[in-house]
């Protein structure tokens, strides 16, 4: 397609954290990404991005980030329903819990 | 796609160094990721998970995750781990070891923890090299490749974990590599949802101390050669030429229980029969 399109989805570089391994350039099926000069890789061709999710998958520094732009839905599959809660909890939501159970168990022992 | 790191660094110790220690190119961080993706999924709590690991730089993941962790001495990570799993059945206990952790210095306690069937899931990342110690070959040194302790070609023949852990009688073993990430994670998924000894096999490149002295130029050319010559065990069971060929997938899966399950009957049997059993 010769039209310049709008970018569907937006690849997110962390530079800090890129070895410049070049895993997510040399297997990127549309060639989204490249590596520059610095070593590090780099968003070349946006608009060509099919949120494969090879990249994010295989960079292993986790440096890439790939999301969906308003509107769009992801193609990640949802996590099972119910536990996405329990590892991922704020603080403060799970610390609630504990301590009214650790409240009543303590009159019973004295 | 954005949700994959966003849940990553939801498991993340932050104050660790980073960016991670492995070297560029390198795959223990694509398991490392595939681990935590893995222990999302199941739904497991943080608390109920416990990851052992051994020396070397697969090592290193237990740091960087923010689970019960144990960063064993070498070779013994699944003795510890039989210690956990047996004092407190209802943890989730992986060990993460690397081929020399597990093969050669551990090769005793991999062996008898398979013939135990002790409830615990073992990843073994195989990088075909002592990485961290600087570049010793390794029992999984594919035959003829050169090595720093090797410089004319490896003269042994190699393990096969897969083969080594049927033999002892584990109960789910696995093969898997960094480049099939998402076939990784079902295959993690699966051996830390089962009873009894899982086992599963990760080959990983390492270009620092095994690419470079084996003609691959980049990092990325060692994962072209895992994605030329690893395939499916369907695919492999059909192919007339197995030359070069790995197999990866589902190897043996048996539903027998688990060691610790046995000691609870057991513990139960005698409670019920003497009274005051325990």
């Amino acid at each position: 397609m010769t039209a310049k399109r709008k970018p569907l989805y937006t690849v997110v570089i962390y530079p800090d954290w890129c070895k410049g391994c070049g895993i997510c350039a040399a297997f990127c099926p549309k060639k989204v990404l490249r590596i520059d000069h610095q070593g590090k890789a780099r968003v070349d061709r946006e608009d060509e991005c099919i949120n494969c999710g090879f990249c994010e998958l295989h960079c292993p520094d986790f440096a890439i980030v790939v999301r969906p732009r308003n509107g769009m839905g992801s193609s990640f599959p949802e996590p099972i329903p119910g536990t996405a809660a329990t590892p991922c909890a704020p603080p403060g939501a799970a610390a609630s819990p504990p301590s009214e159970a650790a409240q009543s168990p303590e009159p019973k022992k004295a | 796609m954005a949700e994959v790191t966003q849940l990553i660094h939801q498991y993340l110790r932050h104050n660790k160094k980073f960016p991670l220690v492995f070297c560029p190119g390198c795959g223990i961080g694509i398991v490392l990721g595939s681990l935590v993706r893995s222990v999302h999924a199941l739904g497991i709590p943080k608390d109920d998970m416990a990851v052992v690991a051994g020396i070397g730089c697969s090592g290193r993941i237990a740091a960087y995750v923010d689970f019960n962790t144990v960063h064993a001495t070498h070779g013994r990570a699944l003795t510890l781990s039989t210690g956990i799993k047996m004092a407190s059945p209802h943890l989730r206990v992986l060990t993460v070891m690397g081929d020399g952790d597990a093969l050669s210095i551990g090769g005793n306690h991999l062996i008898h923890a398979a013939r135990r069937n002790i409830g615990v899931t073992a990843l073994v990342v195989n990088n075909f090299i002592y990485g961290m110690t600087g570049g010793q070959c390794s029992p999984t040194t594919p035959f003829g490749s050169y090595t720093h302790t090797s410089p004319q070609g490896q003269m042994e023949k190699s393990f096969d974990v897969v083969e080594m852990a049927r033999a002892a009688g584990a109960n789910g073993v696995y093969r898997g590599t960094v480049f099939h990430a998402k076939a990784l994670d079902g295959l993690l998924q699966r051996a830390m949802s089962r009873p009894g000894f899982n086992l599963v096999e990760v080959l990983t490149p390492c270009f620092t101390q095994y690419g470079r002295g084996n003609k691959f130029r980049s990092p990325v050319e060692m994962f072209q050669w895992l994605k030329d010559h690893v395939v499916p065990r369907e695919v492999y069971d059909k192919l007339d030429d197995k030359a070069g060929k790995i197999p990866m997938g589902i190897f043996v899966e048996n539903d027998e229980p688990g060691l610790e399950q046995r000691h609870a009957a057991m513990r139960q049997a005698l409670a019920d029969k003497g009274g005051a059993g325990s």
